[in-house]
């Protein structure tokens, strides 16, 4: 700091000391959730919800397995980095910090279960 | 991180006119945490009992069929397509375009007058045939 180019001298000031990369990441990750969840929107309009066999069927082909589960990433993530910056801007002192542990929790898991879902029914064949 | 209570806060819910850009700006967070969090269980739930077995997808179709799981379903497609539109709305005032007042107003308005026709579009077909 205080030599190098103007850019140089201004990285990493502010309170905050960072925020363009969560800023940039929600915009990429919105980008993707545009076109992920309009496919999966689509997909769910078509199929026959109410048949097990058929939606289980759909699932394990790897296109959709894979899609699936980079739609779940993607929108997960999405919702982490959103959840947080509502979680800021109302809840102060210990309840934030709370709250974002439990945010943390909520996305990685429910992440981690849907993922799992996926790839059972992609590597667990075709049901009896 | 504490907030000394004696300081005044900016005056902002309290006393700005009620305009589309703000009910555009709230509805946004409040789609955006809807759809995380009813959305984000029932779509972790949706895919558990299908990973589980016929007997475990069918207690989901129970709840998910029932007065209220319809109820959910329809205010979440509508969440998902306000969020979406509002969101696209966000994306193109991050390029510095829409600023002027009237464009602002319009695409506020837009983006509700959108996701209340294309949740209908998607939920007369649906309802038609129950």
């Amino acid at each position: 700091m205080g030599t190098g180019t103007g850019i140089g001298r201004v990285r990493g000031l502010g309170s905050a000391k960072s925020g363009a990369h969560h800023w940039w990441l929600q915009r990429v990750t919105a980008a993707g959730n545009l076109l992920l969840v309009l496919w999966f929107v689509v997909s769910l309009l078509r199929l026959p919800l109410m048949d097990h066999k058929v939606v289980y069927l759909w699932l394990a082909s790897p296109l959709n397995a894979v899609l699936l589960i980079l739609m779940v990433i993607n929108t997960f993530w999405h919702f982490r980095l959103g959840l947080q910056v509502v979680l800021e801007d109302y809840q102060h002192d210990q309840t934030k910090i709370l709250g974002l542990i439990l945010l943390n929790f909520y996305a990685i898991g429910g992440g981690a279960l849907a993922i799992f879902s996926i790839l059972k029914i992609a590597f667990g064949g075709v049901p009896a | 991180m504490s907030r000394n209570p004696g300081r005044p806060l900016s005056p902002h819910l309290t006393i700005w006119k009620w305009g589309p850009h703000m009910a555009v700006s709230i509805l946004h967070r409040a789609t955006g945490s809807a759809l995380a969090i009813i959305g984000g269980i029932g779509f972790v739930w949706w895919l558990v009992a299908l990973a589980s077995g016929p007997e475990a997808y069918a207690t989901f179709l129970k709840v998910a069929t029932s007065p209220i799981g319809w109820i959910v379903a329809i205010g979440l497609s509508w969440s998902f397509f306000q969020h979406m539109f509002s969101g696209i709305r966000h994306l193109l005032l991050d390029t510095g375009a829409g600023y002027e007042l009237k464009t602002n107003r319009a695409w506020a308005i837009a983006t509700m007058v959108g996701s209340t026709v294309v949740t209908a579009l998607v939920w007369a077909p649906i309802i038609a045939r129950h």
